[in-house]
C-alpha cells in the first residue's frame, strides 16, 4: 500500500439475486436501481438463480453483502441452502440479507439460519440502503487486505 | 476452513492459484484500487503471466455484447479452454454507484469451474478504468485462464487504452446501427481485428452488412497489423447462429499473432502502459489530496482572484514533494 494516509469514501459492492423458482422481478430491480443511486456497486444475477449460482457469483465478484429476493414462499428452504453452501466454503461472514412477500411469523427461523435482516413488504429504500451499508462496512472493517 | 480475512499474501496467492474462487475474487478487489495493491503483487503476478489469448470486445451499447460472449464462452469450453470475463460497466457521475449488469446474461456459465466473470465499474477515475483492466489481466493470466476477455461499452479514450492491450480485438454492431458515413468516422471502424454483425436475424441487417464491407475496404493504409486482414462475421447471439465461426476467427487472430510475433509484443506493451497508468493514477490521486487540504486556501486565491496560476503551480510541487517521500524498497 503506497497511499495509505489518504482514505477515499468507501465503495461497497452488492450482490442482489432471486433465489429459486421465482420469476417475479420488479422487486428486485426497484431494489437494485435504489441501491445503485444510494452508491453501491450493485451486481444483478437475475431470476431463477440456484443457491450454487448465487453463491460462485458472490466469490467471483467478492461482494460485501448478498442480497435475496423471494416472492415464492419458499424462503426457509432455499436460504437454509444458501447458507449451508457459503458456510461449507468459508464465505460465511459475507452477511445475508432477504426481503419479499415473507410471513411475520418466519422472521425469528430465518434470523436464527443467520439472516441478518429480513426486509418485510412496506419496507422503506432508505433504511434497506443504511442496513446494507452497516453490514458492508463492518465487513469490510474485519479484513485486513482491503482497504 | 480458516477464514479468509486473516490471510496473508502469499497464502491469499497460493489459494488462488489452486482454484479457490473466493481467494481469486479477493486479489482481484486487491487490485482494483491502485494504489491499495500490496507491494508486489503484481511481480508475482506478471511472473506467471503472458500465455493468455486477451481478447477485447467492444461495441455500442444494446448491440449483445454480453449475450454474445456467454455464447462465445460455450464455444470455447466445448474446446477445452479456461474463460475470464472482465466486463466493465459505467458508474453514476453523480451517485457513484453503478448497476453491474453484464454478468446477468453469463450466469448460465456461473458454476463452470473452467469460467470467472468479473464485474468492474468505472468509478468515474480517469484512467483507472483501464488501469483495474490491466491489473487483472495480468492476474487471470497467472491463474491459468488462458482466454481473457474484456468487454467495454463504445470506444472512449480509456476504452481504447483497454484495446491497446488486447491480442484481439472484436468489435461489435447491430443492423440498423447507423449507416456508410457513421461505419466511416474515424475510430469505430479501424481498431478491429473481428467485426461482428451480431442481430443478423433482424431487419436492416443485409443493408448494414453492406455499410460495414464498404467501410472496411480501405486496403492496408493505417492498419496497425497490415498482415492481417479484419474479418467480417455475421452471428445471432439469441438464436445461437455464427459462433463458432466467430471461434474459430478468434484462434486464426491467435495463431496468426503467434507466428508473427505480435503476440508476446502485446504483452510488453500492455505492461508498459499499466506501469503508465499507475504513474498517473499516482499523480491523480496526490492531486485530489493536496488540493482536498488546500480548500481555505485556494478559496481565498479564487475570491481575491489573485495568483492563480501560482496556486495551480503550487499544488504540483507538493503532489511531487509528496510522492519523493514515498517509501519504494
Amino acid at each position: 500500500m503506497l497511499s495509505p494516509q489518504y482514505t477515499k469514501e468507501k465503495q461497497y459492492k452488492v450482490l442482489v439475486a432471486k433465489l429459486g423458482i421465482d420469476g417475479h422481478d420488479r422487486g428486485a430491480k426497484v431494489i437494485a436501481r435504489a441501491l445503485r443511486d444510494f452508491g453501491f456497486d450493485v451486481i444483478y444475477t437475475g431470476i431463477r438463480q440456484t443457491p450454487e449460482q448465487i453463491i460462485s457469483a458472490a466469490l467471483q465478484e467478492d461482494v460485501d453483502v448478498i442480497g435475496i429476493s423471494i416472492l415464492s414462499g419458499s424462503h426457509i428452504y432455499h436460504m437454509k441452502k444458501l447458507m449451508e453452501g457459503l458456510r461449507s466454503l468459508g464465505a460465511d461472514d459475507i452477511p445475508v440479507v432477504i426481503g419479499g412477500t415473507i410471513p411475520i411469523i418466519d422472521v425469528e427461523e430465518l434470523r436464527r439460519i443467520g439472516i441478518r435482516e429480513v426486509f418485510l413488504p412496506g419496507e422503506s429504500l432508505r433504511r434497506i440502503a443504511d442496513v446494507v451499508r452497516e453490514l458492508a462496512k463492518e465487513k469490510r472493517e474485519k479484513e485486513s487486505y482491503r482497504g | 476452513m480458516p477464514s479468509f480475512s486473516q490471510l496473508n499474501l502469499e497464502e491469499l496467492l497460493n489459494r488462488a492459484s489452486s482454484g479457490n474462487l473466493r481467494a481469486m475474487g479477493k486479489v482481484l478487489s486487491l487490485l482494483e484500487n491502485p494504489y491499495e495493491i500490496p507491494k508486489n503483487l503484481l511481480e508475482s503476478l506478471a511472473k506467471r503471466s503472458g500465455n493468455s489469448q486477451v481478447i477485447g470486445i467492444t461495441g455500442i451499447p444494446g448491440s449483445g455484447k454480453s449475450t454474445l460472449i456467454s455464447r462465445l464462452i460455450t464455444s470455447l469450453r466445448r474446446n477445452g479452454h479456461k474463460v475470464a470475463i472482465v466486463a466493465i460497466d459505467p458508474s453514476s457521475p453523480i451517485s457513484k454507484g453503478a448497476l453491474l449488469g453484464d454478468r446477468l446474461r453469463m450466469q448460465e456459465h456461473a458454476t463452470d469451474p473452467g469460467v470467472f466473470i468479473r464485474s468492474v465499474s468505472s468509478k468515474g477515475l480517469k484512467g483507472g478504468l483501464s488501469l483495474a483492466a490491466l491489473t487483472m489481466i495480468e492476474a487471470f493470466d497467472a491463474f491459468g485462464y488462458d482466454k481473457i476477455i474484456i468487454e467495454t461499452v463504445g470506444v472512449g479514450q480509456s476504452e481504447v487504452d483497454i484495446m491497446k492491450a488486447a491480442h484481439t480485438i472484436i468489435v461489435v454492431t447491430m443492423p440498423g446501427a447507423g449507416d456508410d458515413i457513421q461505419a466511416l468516422k474515424a475510430g469505430v471502424m479501424e481498431i478491429g481485428d473481428i467485426y461482428v454483425l451480431n442481430k443478423e436475424d433482424k431487419e436492416e441487417s443485409r443493408k448494414t452488412y453492406e455499410y460495414l464491407l464498404f467501410a472496411l475496404e480501405k486496403g492496408d493504409i493505417g492498419l496497425s497489423d497490415s498482415s492481417w486482414r479484419p474479418r467480417l462475421l455475421k452471428t445471432s447471439a439469441i438464436m445461437g447462429k455464427g459462433i463458432d465461426d466467430l471461434a474459430i476467427s478468434i484462434n486464426d487472430h491467435y495463431d496468426h499473432i503467434k507466428k508473427t510475433g505480435r503476440f508476446f509484443e502485446k504483452v510488453i506493451s500492455r505492461r508498459t502502459l499499466m506501469m503508465k497508468l499507475l504513474a498517473e493514477q499516482l499523480l491523480i490521486e496526490n492531486v485530489e489530496k493536496i488540493y482536498d487540504g488546500m480548500q481555505d486556501k485556494l478559496n481565498a486565491v479564487a475570491r481575491n482572484a489573485d495568483k492563480i496560476f501560482i496556486a495551480s503551480i503550487e499544488i504540483a510541487k507538493r503532489v511531487c514533494s509528496e510522492i519523493d517521500n514515498l517509501d519504494v524498497n
